[in-house]
């Protein structure tokens, strides 16, 4: 019962988002704020895990392919179906749950318990639209760039790792790269950052809105926030794996 | 002027608010005072929107918010200051940020004619110099009057408080008191504040009206507060003994059985 009636709640929010705006250069300004918060402001550890799991992805390829009959290049090949396929929407997703996540609930949080959302609403300020839409835009937008960001630097830290570590040349790992590319991968990938990126913003927003009492609720609601957030993301991954491959 | 009219509200069953009538008008102080828990601000709550109520009517100049739609109730608010117990500033604006988001949200004009309407705001609070600083940077007495500068930005008809002076010291709850009165007269505002911060009631109370449990218990002004005969006005008024003394005195003295020009000091003697 307790979930339809937060269910049901989380859904009165994101249908609340959508109003006239009050002045369209606030929330545009706001929504560059988000843009800049989130997709600068991520960068950062959205570089590192890349690079890192492209590099193992193709170090533990390379160890559980021992066959000769089977070319050195498909290393490379595997290594960019994975990342592109999985390490980079999901695992980078995931991530972000927790960086942007806690992020947008304990920004939320505190504006709601120190009454900053009530003085927004006493000005005649639709909140629900000026305090969450331009985040969940921003993280639409945003997010998906991660994303292709995270794939070519995956890659490149697999080139990296497997070049230095002698398993194979750059050129093998360049012909890895090419040789049988289906760009529907790439749609899939696109598809499953947007639907990932709606969850990591919405949910944290949502458990971040609501939130009443002190500094130990907001704590809560930021914890709570990124579980539910990270099995969502998993659970969509399934469901879009299922349906679209 | 607002008037309320059998306002209810209650929250799982338990009635916060219980018929509250009342009309607050323009130009006056209009305190509510009352013990912690009374319903003052459930009931500013109910008055500005926040909260809905279960039965009764708000008007403000003849309008019934009470049976207006989100557009109407959007439009009557920018006609609204309110002044948060926290005050309730944005932290990750400065002080000239926060006075200016309404002017950006709702104003129209340049931006040196809005920069200009701020300084004018921070000079009436006496914030000068203070317009780069963050929230964080500033004292809770400043805070008060950075949300005062903002609340009254927009030129509003209707000022709300929210316990003004809780975490302040007796100087600058009075400094804040004399400020929030200055205001409603010279903008001719319809102001309520919520308090039980006795300095206030007696000083700026020029409409006071007094709730216990939900209900409201009594009404008058501050020259008439003294001379209540209701015991839990008083219970709450002069709650410890010092008051009572000058309240006794007080009396002893409208009676002209004290020398006027004796100061409190002698009779406490």
């Amino acid at each position: 019962m307790k979930f339809f009636t937060e269910f049901g709640r989380y859904l009165l929010l994101l249908r609340g988002m959508f109003s006239r705006p009050e002045n369209g250069k606030m929330y545009w300004k706001e929504y560059m704020h988000q843009c800049s918060e989130i997709g600068i402001g991520s960068l950062g550890i959205v570089a590192i895990i890349s690079v890192f799991m492209g590099a193992v992805s193709a170090l533990q390829t390379a160890y559980q392919l021992v066959s000769p009959f089977i070319p050195l290049s498909t290393i490379a090949q595997i290594v960019r179906d994975t990342v592109i396929l999985e390490f980079s929407p999901t695992l980078v997703c995931i991530v972000l749950a927790g960086v942007v996540g806690s992020k947008i609930a304990g920004e939320l949080g505190n504006m709601r318990v120190s009454e900053q959302i009530d003085a927004l609403e006493i000005m005649g300020i639709n909140t629900k639209s000026y305090l969450v839409m331009p985040k969940l835009m921003a993280a639409i937008t945003v997010i998906p760039m991660l994303v292709v960001i995270s794939a070519v630097l995956g890659m490149i830290g697999g080139r990296l790792a497997a070049t230095m570590t002698g398993i194979l040349s750059t050129a093998q790992f360049d012909k890895g790269l090419h040789q049988f590319f289906k760009p529907y991968n790439v749609f899939f990938a696109m598809a499953k950052a947007y639907t990932f990126a709606f969850i990591i913003s919405s949910i944290p927003a949502f458990y971040g809105y609501n939130v009443s009492g002190g500094a130990l609720e907001i704590g809560r609601a930021s914890t709570k926030s990124v579980v539910v957030s990270c099995v969502l993301v998993l659970f969509a991954d399934y469901v879009l794996s299922a349906i679209l491959l | 002027m607002i008037e309320i009219l059998n306002i209810k509200k209650g929250f799982g069953g338990k009635t916060v608010i219980n018929d509250v009538t009342a009309t607050f008008k323009t130009g006056k102080c209009n305190l509510i005072i009352g013990t912690s828990g009374s319903g003052k601000t459930v009931l500013m709550k109910c008055l500005v929107g926040l909260f809905e109520p279960d039965s009764g009517e708000i008007i403000y100049d003849g309008k019934n918010f009470s049976e207006m739609n989100e557009d109407h109730r959007k439009e009557l608010r920018q006609s609204i200051g309110m002044l948060f117990q926290g005050s309730a500033l944005f932290d990750s604006m400065t002080v000239e940020q926060n006075v200016m988001f309404p002017l950006d949200m709702f104003a129209k004009g340049t931006p040196a004619e809005k920069m200009k309407r701020v300084n004018e705001v921070l000079d009436r609070v006496n914030l000068q110099g203070a317009n780069k600083k963050f929230p964080a940077e500033i004292s809770g007495g400043m805070k008060k009057r950075v949300g005062i500068a903002r609340a009254i930005v927009l030129n509003p008809k209707y000022l709300f408080c929210d316990e003004p002076n809780s975490g302040l010291d007796p100087q600058t709850s009075l400094l804040i008191d004399k400020l929030i009165k200055e205001i409603t007269l010279e903008y001719n505002i319809t102001t309520i504040v919520n308090t039980h911060d006795m300095n206030s009631v007696m000083e700026i109370g020029d409409h006071i009206m007094y709730m216990y449990q939900g209900i409201k218990e009594w009404e008058g002004s501050n020259k008439e507060i003294i001379f209540s005969k209701n015991k839990l006005l008083n219970d709450f008024i002069f709650a410890s003994e010092f008051l009572r003394d000058a309240k006794d005195m007080r009396m002893l003295e409208v009676k002209g059985k004290i020398d006027n020009n004796r100061n409190m000091d002698e009779l406490l003697k």
